[in-house]
């Protein structure tokens, strides 16, 4: 500790390019997020348990065709949720509450490229939910119908919302607050948001505001398009497109960095 | 002619109804080292983090390398070591160092600057498993790693071991050879004293002294003993010089202030002799920073 080595203290100082600052900021976000295991069970381990037991095991009426192709969407906008929301909910809590939002606002990487390496690394964590989802249920039996293509859409509008969710919640309250509330949210919308059980199961009058939830629009737009060949759900992507201008636009205006 | 590193004028502060900060001036020249030193509660951490942009002013004025505080092209050039927290826990310490090292165009090797701390064998470690003053370390790897012009570190040294603290104190004194600019903040005098080529010294949010170490010790030195409390100080006073002072404090303890050289020391031996007093201890000492700080303040540190 005494060696005084080679090191240069005279000042350099410099930002590094935008790009390098958030490709290094995403990746350690999702290393962050691949290496939690509490996070690894709600994105990876619940969404595919619940894809093959629900898909094998008759446990609810899902109406016509393959259980597979009624659970496999449901579970694909669980993944989204659980990333979008609640593990970023959880761990941006935590950030602010250890004071590591306040640190990166010391470095040279602005706010608005903190939250763009923050987008790419949940899209980036969703790649990897969708090949394994996809992946287990192309193995048992799910045969997609219409164009995948049209889920994309769907699915970054889901992101949106869910993150705008996230951040409202990480931003406002006490990083306890929020990881109780996470994964009650988690819980409660994974029961009535439409994943594996069919919203026609809950009461007639409790069907119409369930649909209204971002995840029953997204689970609800999904099967559509994958299970039922339909093109984009003009309805699905408009309530999701409400749910993520207003989280978003409350979430800024209300976000506290420490 | 350049800007000083840090000018501060007449900054207020409020939380609420608590001034913390209440009319503090201050400037730190640069490619210096500049102390802020001062009880708990006396606005350091609150100035320093004005400066670094984490929070507002309520009123004055401030400005970092001639910039306000607020302007993102400082960010580059600025390196901030937070009083606490600020990695992730769970994030292994060489990977954050990495990170941090991305940000920035020209910046050390992250390898190389936790081997020059003492903590390569860390540098797979998370966080939240170092120890108080690895984590310190750590933090203070991440103030510089950017080769920043300005470093602000918050009290860089507290809950590090003896020879942590040598350690950072060899790192500010290369930094300032280097001629990076550096303000830090302490409650340990002897780190001002060392460290230091201005020494502010700030109490309820406001500058009560300031001045190079030695100017505020001054060259004055002080005659220290001990004997049996309760001696009659008034009568020795009237055998020193004039303009000497003399007090018991605590009980038992006394110190004499003045022209203190072998007239002086005579004139006090010769009359603890005459009292049949036994002076214990006698010694004679240059006035410590904590001497002045605690004549100016009143209090002890908290």
């Amino acid at each position: 500790m005494t060696t005084t080595t080679g090191l240069d203290f005279s000042p350099a100082p410099g930002a590094a390019p935008l790009p390098r600052m958030v490709a290094a900021q995403a990746g350690a976000e999702i290393r962050a997020m691949l290496r939690n295991g509490e996070q690894l069970l709600l994105t990876m381990v619940i969404p595919l348990l619940l894809l093959t037991g629900f898909s094998l095991a008759p446990l609810v009426d899902v109406g016509e065709g393959a259980r597979v192709d009624f659970v496999a969407p449901g579970v694909l906008a669980l993944a989204v949720m659980s990333t979008a929301f609640t593990g970023q909910a959880i761990a941006t809590g935590f950030e602010r509450r250890y004071g590591v939002l306040k640190r990166l606002g010391a470095t040279p990487l602005s706010r608005g490229g903190l939250m763009l390496a923050k987008t790419l690394a949940v899209l980036a964590v969703e790649l990897v939910q969708v090949a394994l989802i996809a992946g287990v249920a192309f193995a048992l039996g799910w045969r997609p119908a219409g164009s995948p293509l049209l889920a994309l859409p769907l699915i970054l509008l889901g992101t949106a919302a869910f993150s705008g969710l996230g951040l409202l919640m990480a931003g406002t309250l006490r990083a306890e607050a929020t990881l109780a509330g996470a994964n009650l949210v988690y819980l409660v919308l994974l029961g009535c948001g439409g994943i594996v059980f069919p919203l026609s199961a809950f009461p007639d009058s409790a069907e119409p505001v369930l649909g209204l939830l971002p995840i029953s629009a997204l689970a609800g737009g999904l099967r559509s398009v994958l299970s039922d060949g339909a093109g984009t759900p003009l309805a699905a992507a408009a309530i999701l497109a409400v749910w993520a201008a207003v989280s978003l636009v409350l979430a800024s205006r209300t976000f506290r960095w420490e | 002619m350049d800007s000083p590193a840090v000018e501060i004028i007449d900054l207020v502060k409020r939380y609420g109804r608590t001034t913390a900060i209440d009319g503090l001036t201050l400037s730190a020249r640069r490619g210096a080292v500049t102390a802020i030193l001062g009880p708990n509660g006396a606005g350091k951490t609150s100035t320093i983090e004005i400066c670094e942009g984490f929070r507002r002013a309520d009123g004055g004025s401030v400005s970092v390398l001639g910039l306000d505080p607020s302007r993102p092209e400082l960010r580059a050039r600025v390196g901030v070591m937070p009083q606490a927290g600020g990695v992730p826990p769970a994030m292994r310490c060489g990977e954050w160092l990495r990170l941090m090292s991305r940000f920035h165009a020209a910046p050390l090797d992250p390898a190389a600057l936790l081997e020059r701390l003492g903590m390569a064998a860390h540098a797979r470690t998370p966080y939240r498993r170092l120890s108080g003053g690895q984590q310190q370390r750590v933090s203070l790897a991440g103030a510089v790693i950017g080769r920043p012009e300005l470093v602000f570190l918050d009290e860089p040294t507290a809950g590090l071991d003896p020879q942590a603290r040598h350690a950072c104190w060899e790192l500010v004194g290369e930094l300032r050879a280097a001629g990076v600019s550096v303000v830090l903040t302490t409650h340990h005098m002897d780190e001002a004293e060392k460290l230091s080529d201005h020494v502010v010294i700030i109490d309820h949010g406001t500058v009560v002294a300031e001045g190079t170490p030695s100017s505020l010790t001054g060259a004055e030195r002080q005659l220290r003993f001990r004997a049996r409390p309760g001696l009659a100080l008034d009568e020795l006073l009237t055998a020193l010089p004039t303009g000497s002072a003399a007090k018991e404090s605590p009980s038992g303890h006394y110190i004499i202030e003045g022209q203190v050289g072998p007239e002086l020391l005579a004139t006090v031996t010769a009359w603890c002799a005459a009292e049949g007093v036994t002076a214990d201890d006698l010694s004679i000492e240059r006035r410590t920073l904590e001497d002045v700080f605690l004549e100016l303040t009143g209090r002890e540190l908290r």
